[in-house]
């Protein structure tokens, strides 16, 4: 083979991508060094992804509470486009998308499918971002000489745990509410669905998030979950998927700092829902004084 | 004046050259030890009594200091078990507050002097502003040396002011801050803790914390390998303050590694080595915390000085 590897036709080595995460606002290997092999259904070796430690986690917690405040003051516009872009990027990206889609089970139709879902979800939740406020404040009504409302305020770090069943909508179905509400997330994607979150976290990196605002990782659920339960510098777990008894354990460990918890099932229908928003807001009152 | 003419012309202040390649080495291989479990929380908590808290901004006012002080002594509620930092350092304007506040505990007070930070006003100033301190009631001044004159070349007029503002501490115990951000090259760090050795420093201390880079762990290593040379020329026992940039529990532990492997325990005590720093506490609070309980804190449920 001669020095730039192609001789005769257009023969030439493949080169493999070797998926990283996503902390703070950089492409990183877990500390630990470690990594898993992602299959293909048919068995065959796709490639290889990092298994963040437990330590990887908490580096992405500290990544994550430097950005929150920020974000969560960002206003309403900049994050709706923001996310916008999001769309935009994965909408250049898509027949890639479909591609790694298939790689790892999906039937071409689905792959395709999935990734349009993907797209107009981020636009979906984009629109939402200036409107939310509207729907979930309030001004109440009371009995005395005050000025009341209510408005929303995000929680802070929100750990969002994905399922596998739908690789890329999973994950993006539950960033977006999450982000938009003006809260910093960090994710566990597992198994296959890993090597899709990976890919996101390169059009994620390309839209305009702030670093530390969007943190991926992949690994292994029963290694990270205890610690993102406990965890004190986390204000919230959603999780998707797992059993009665994963569900009462992690309960359990989030009780620790009153940490919100919500177990989501998988649902398509559900996608498209202000109230996904909602689960990761504060509503905070306030009682105004008015002449008496 | 004649004891301090005496000292410049006494000194030639020979530079001592420093093995740059080397020091970067060992700082590395020291910076890789792991320090686990009960050694850590031992090893934590003395970092934590030989903290000088600090607070030198020019918004201070009596309350915040009256607030840093109530921390000093009580950093964390609810555990008993923690010892309270070494000193609390202040501006000399309040000392008195930081005296007052400090009342009936062991918790020393230092005052930084001599025109900190930048140290560019005449020694009768600088002597002055010495003599202020001492008379509100400080224990300990931490002063600059003049960087400027330094790198002009002009060591005697340092080693002179140092001894002088000495004779002014009186019974104060004074720390030299050398301000290595501004010396450019370890060599120059090594010459000046030399100079500030000889003149009479009890302690040496890296930097005001308002110039960047401040307490690199190079400098660290260079300064105490002076103190090193210069008890085993003297037999006199200098005390080290690295101070600025120092906010986590794992750089405070690398620290003690440097000083037990270039000094040996005597010097882990905080009449001996001390860190200056103001958000430090917290970290090393939220790592002891964490082999308490368990599981990982949060900056919500530590008190902001």
């Amino acid at each position: 083979m001669s020095r730039n590897g192609t001789r005769g036709s257009n023969r030439r080595l493949d080169v493999r991508k070797t998926y990283k995460m996503l902390i703070g606002g950089a492409f990183v290997r877990s500390e630990s060094g470690r990594a898993l092999d992602v299959e293909a259904p048919g068995g065959q070796l796709l490639g290889h992804v990092c298994r963040a430690s437990r330590k990887d986690f908490r580096n992405a917690v500290v990544a994550a509470r430097k950005a929150a405040s920020g974000w969560a003051g960002a206003t309403a516009y900049l994050k709706g486009q923001i996310l916008y872009r999001a769309a935009e990027m994965l909408e250049g990206r898509a027949s890639g998308f479909q591609e790694v889609l298939q790689s790892i089970g999906l039937t071409p139709a689905a792959a395709k499918a999935e990734v349009s879902q993907a797209i107009d979800l981020l636009v979906y939740y984009a629109g939402w971002s200036d409107k939310y406020l509207q729907v979930f404040g309030a001004v109440n009504p009371v009995a005395t000489p005050h000025f009341n409302f209510s408005v929303t305020e995000p929680m802070g770090v929100v750990a969002y745990v994905a399922g596998e069943k739908r690789p890329l909508l999973d994950l993006v179905s539950g960033i977006a509410p999450i982000v938009v509400g003006g809260n910093v997330v960090i994710t566990l994607s597992t198994s296959r669905a890993s090597v899709a979150a990976m890919e996101l976290g390169e059009v994620l990196e390309t839209s305009d998030f702030p670093p530390g605002v969007i943190n991926l990782l992949c690994g292994l659920r029963e290694e990270l979950l205890g610690q993102m339960a406990s965890h004190m510098d986390v204000n919230a777990l959603v999780l998707q998927g797992g059993d009665a008894k994963e569900q009462t354990a992690c309960r359990e460990a989030c009780a620790l700092n009153l940490k919100r918890f919500f177990p989501k099932e998988v649902n398509e229908k559900e996608n498209e829902d202000p109230y996904r928003i909602l689960d990761t807001v504060e509503i905070k009152t306030t009682w105004h004084p008015v002449g008496g | 004046m004649s004891t301090s003419s005496t000292l410049s012309r006494r000194l030639p202040f020979q530079a001592h050259p420093v093995d740059e390649v080397g020091i970067k080495e060992r700082v590395a291989r020291l910076a890789t030890r792991s320090i686990k479990k009960s050694s850590k929380v031992e090893g934590l908590k003395l970092a934590l009594s030989m903290v000088d808290l600090t607070t030198l901004e020019g918004a201070d006012t009596p309350g915040r200091v009256r607030q840093l002080c109530t921390k000093a002594v009580h950093l964390h509620s609810g555990r008993t078990d923690l010892p309270m930092v070494a000193a609390v350092c202040v501006y000399p304007t309040m000392v008195r507050v930081a005296r007052e506040a400090l009342k009936g505990t062991p918790i020393k007070v230092a005052a930084v002097a001599t025109a900190f930070p930048s140290g560019m006003n005449p020694l009768t100033v600088k002597l002055e502003d010495t003599r202020y301190a001492v008379g509100e009631g400080a224990h300990e001044i931490d002063m600059v040396i003049s960087r400027g004159d330094f790198l002009r070349g002009d060591y005697g007029r340092v080693a002179d002011e140092i001894a002088e503002v000495k004779k002014a501490c009186g019974e104060a115990h004074l720390k030299v801050i050398l301000e290595t951000g501004e010396l450019g090259t370890l060599d120059r760090v090594r010459l000046a803790s030399d100079i500030a050795m000889e003149a009479g420093a009890d302690f040496i201390k890296t930097s005001t914390g308002k110039i960047q880079p401040a307490a690199t762990p190079e400098v660290v290593l260079v300064m105490l390998q002076a103190i090193s040379d210069f008890y085993r020329k003297t037999g006199r026992k200098i005390g080290m303050k690295p101070a600025g940039g120092i906010a986590n529990a794992k750089a405070a532990l690398n620290l003690l590694v440097m000083v037990r492997e270039v000094l040996g325990p005597d010097w882990l005590n905080p009449d001996l080595f001390r860190i200056g720093a103001s958000k430090l506490p917290n970290d090393i609070l939220m790592q002891l915390e964490k082999e308490r309980t368990g599981v990982y804190q949060g900056g919500d449920y530590f008190s902001n000085d």
